[in-house]
């Protein structure tokens, strides 16, 4: 008796897991900097991207972007709001897919190199020497602005891997985290999202006493919405034009801010190849 | 198969004849090789300290902790329902599974099959399946039941071991084996195996809120992102609420509830969507084997896993071990130190409370958390690592001996205070103390290798990489390296365990 009731109780969890959801479209972001409340905010972005292209809008918060580029290659979301790298690493396994909107601050985005103070080094044109030996926080692993583009412009500088330019290399997982072990010294060095270093700066986060700017990446093209390529058949013809144009016509800041970005500007895939060849070079990426 | 067969192994195993228990001399010298090998890799570990500033920080910690803060207590509860579901309803399948797996755990294959299964971490299990699953209530699941299953197996099996043997002997030896384990074995261990399960529904909570750092909709979703977000107190609400979910059990674990609660789990268990392509097939058959192999290209694959073995596995193998052999030293400090705090017959009635409110913090909060804490202080090495993985497998051991030292017998001329735990508890629980700290060996194993940020180079940090970099061949290749090690580790605990003589009768794990 029991055992039938577990057996019954397992298959109808399985079941009812795909019942909500029939010919929902479902999207998921990441913003770069405050996760919190992500399904409250989220939810209007979705209730927006309903209203504008008719059809039943989802959002389900996801936690890193391999999990987004899981999700994304599962069919269990068919847009996301990816980083400059996820991109293109789920545009590469879903054939297909496509690029159809990035932020405006995305077309030209950067990555601040940011010091302790106690670690004796001063903003410079260039990467210095004085870095060698120091102690150096990436942000999350898969990151575009934490990650990729710091690393290749250490490795460019000075032709070696990260590991062996610095002392010791963390992960500290997100840019907040970032600013607060350099601020704390526990990292000397870090490389963060020029956004969130404002941002953080802004709302009094930072103490200038302790921690500073000490070099700037050029810019590159970050975050953008990257849509399957078979939603027109799902959803009906000329589906992923409605939604790059609910997305390019998106104009409440009360939205907006929740990525955050000014608004939303047309993007290719093409747009993304400087991201894509800096992969490749520091063998992030394979054929 | 000769039905007699056990029941001629068992003759071997009356009371007049069984091993020999523990000597203190025997524990002595056990325990002073384990310090010794730890000694020596305190040398060998990635070990530092650096100078930090991390006052500003570790007050916003502080003030964020005793000012917990949730705006919305919807989004709280739905939180604490899913932890709670996600483990009752993997306890419930795997609680039967494990005790069919013990009942043939004679079969070589059956323990091999359990010692792989409880060989990963549920975080890459879980990592796993969502591959195959998605983001789904399967994936967190199975992430808990499948080893949580081969940990039962285990400790229902050694708890057979240890029950007395005349009642089997009582039994016809034609009966079969599954009737000799239902009339004999089983009721004789159901005492043990009641408290055991309940101990694990602990664990169960625990890895339930863990698996919200990698998505599934529990505690640990929000507390990954508020933690990480400086956002400390809503950290500590959640972790408030985690405590008193913990603390709390026993007044709302009740046998008679359990199918109540179940229903109620199975209802809360969170929607999500379909997988409309499920890549499930092509993971399995491509993406987790290098290319060189799909291709075909035998020599090319050797040389793939081979570069990949020694460049990156066999160092951060040894560098996890390590590491895990000065954790397990530190936990069992800690737990000796700690546990007298909570046990009312050596501390009395006044310590205790805050002596269990210290252990139950120890024990809860997420050694990642306590990770990053320490990481502020001490600057980035294998330090805050050992540091975090002995305060929370001490704590967590600490309680359980702080449980048998208030179970001790007590006479009226015991010694009281430090004598009673210097020459009365300390040297009567010591031999199961070096089994529940042989039995968290495997598991502080597995757990450092949760501690990425720190920039130490465990086998888990490149398990994580190669799941963020989507390379799942590198990710399924280390895994079963890490299960490979961790399966010696575990066999290696057994041998020890029986050779010491350092055993428990209580549940432990």
């Amino acid at each position: 008796m029991k055992k039938t009731f577990k057996f019954a109780a397992a298959a109808g969890l399985l079941l009812s897991a795909f019942s909500a959801f029939a010919d929902t479209f479902v999207f998921t972001a990441i913003p770069d900097e405050d996760e919190s409340r992500l399904q409250q905010r989220f939810n209007k972005v979705a209730d927006y991207l309903s209203a504008q292209t008719g059809a039943e809008v989802k959002y389900i918060p996801v936690k890193s972007y391999a999990a987004a580029i899981t999700a994304f290659r599962n069919d269990q979301v068919q847009l996301a709001w990816f980083g400059g790298l996820s991109g293109v690493q789920a545009r590469k396994l879903v054939a297909g897919s496509e690029a159809i909107a990035q932020g405006y601050e995305d077309q030209f985005f950067k990555t601040y190199f940011i010091a302790n103070k106690s670690a004796g080094l001063s903003a410079e044109e260039t990467l210095s020497a004085a870095l060698k030996g120091k102690t150096f926080t990436f942000g999350s692993k898969g990151s575009t602005s934490g990650r990729l583009m710091p690393e290749f412009y250490l490795r460019e500088q000075f032709n070696a891997a990260p590991e062996d330019i610095f002392s010791r290399v963390g992960f500290s997982g997100d840019h907040s985290r970032t600013i607060a072990q350099v601020q704390s010294g526990a990292y000397q060095v870090g490389a963060v999202n020029y956004t969130v270093w404002d941002n953080e700066l802004a709302a009094g986060n930072i103490d200038p006493e302790k921690i500073q700017v000490i070099w700037t990446t050029p810019t590159y093209p970050d975050y953008q919405w990257t849509i399957r390529g078979d939603v027109d058949a799902r959803f009906g013809k000329g589906f992923k034009e409605k939604m790059r144009k609910a997305l390019l016509e998106m104009k409440d800041k009360d939205l907006l801010a929740s990525f955050p970005r000014e608004s939303f500007v047309p993007a290719s895939n093409d747009d993304y190849a400087p991201i894509e060849n800096t992969a490749r070079a520091i063998g992030l990426l394979e054929d | 198969m000769r039905p007699d067969s056990d029941a001629l192994v068992l003759l071997n195993r009356l009371p007049g004849v069984r091993p020999a228990h523990s000597s203190g001399r025997r524990l002595r010298r056990i325990s002073l090789l384990f310090i010794a090998i730890a000694l020596v890799c305190l040398f060998l570990a990635d070990l530092a300290l650096y100078p930090t500033d991390p006052w500003r920080e570790l007050g916003r910690i502080g003030w964020g902790f005793i000012t917990p803060y949730w705006a919305d207590s919807s989004t709280l509860l739905s939180a604490l329902g899913q932890t709670v579901a996600f483990a009752l309803l993997a306890l419930i399948i795997s609680i039967p599974l494990g005790l069919m797996l013990a009942v043939f755990y004679h079969w070589r294959p059956v323990r091999m099959l359990a010692a792989a299964v409880r060989s990963v971490h549920e975080i890459f299990w879980g990592l796993l399946f969502m591959q195959l699953y998605g983001l789904s209530a399967t994936t967190g699941l199975l992430a808990i039941l499948i080893p949580y299953t081969g940990v039962f197996a285990k400790v229902f099996a050694e708890m057979f071991d240890r029950q007395a043997p005349q009642p089997t002997l009582a039994v016809s030896p034609l009966s079969s084996r599954i009737s000799r384990y239902a009339y004999t074995l089983i009721p004789q261990s159901l005492g043990e195996m009641r408290s055991y399960c309940r101990y694990r529904f602990e664990c169960a909570l625990r890895s339930s809120a863990i698996l919200g750092f990698i998505g599934l909709p529990t505690l640990g979703f929000h507390l990954e992102t508020a933690f990480k977000q400086g956002q400390y107190s809503e950290a500590a609400a959640l972790l408030w609420v985690f405590f008193i979910l913990i603390a709390s059990i026993r007044f709302w674990l009740r046998g008679w509830l359990l199918p109540v609660y179940a229903a109620l789990a199975i209802w809360l268990l969170p929607q999500s969507p379909p997988l409309g392509s499920s890549y499930a097939w092509q993971f399995i058959s491509q993406d987790i084997w290098p290319r060189a192999l799909q291709q075909g290209d035998l020599a090319g694959a050797a040389a793939w896993y081979w570069r990949e073995f020694s460049q990156v596995a066999w160092p951060a193998l040894l560098q996890t071990l390590y590491l895990t052999q000065i954790a397990l030293v530190l936990t069992g400090v800690i737990a000796l130190l700690c546990y007298p705090l909570a046990s009312q017959a050596i501390s009395g009635r006044a310590l205790r409370w805050p002596g269990r409110l210290l252990l139950l913090i120890m024990r809860s909060t997420p050694e990642i958390m306590i990770a990053f804490i320490l990481l502020l202080l001490l600057g980035p090495s294998g330090l805050p690592a050992v540091l975090a993985l002995a305060l929370h497998n001490g704590g967590l051991i600490a309680f359980l001996l702080a449980n048998h030292s208030e179970q001790q017998p007590q006479r009226a001329d015991d010694p009281k205070g430090i004598n009673r735990y210097l020459y009365l508890h300390t040297p009567r629980l010591y031999p199961g103390f070096l089994a529940f700290l042989f039995y968290r060996w495997e598991v502080i194993l597995r757990e450092s290798a949760m501690m990425g940020i720190l920039g130490i180079a465990t086998i888990g940090f490149y398990i994580d990489s190669a799941f963020e970099e989507i390379r799942y061949d590198k990710a399924f290749f280390l895994i079963v390296v890490a299960a490979a090690l961790n399966i010696l580790i575990d066999s290696l605990s057994r041998r020890i365990r029986r050779r010491a003589g350092a055993d428990l009768s209580a549940g432990v794990g």
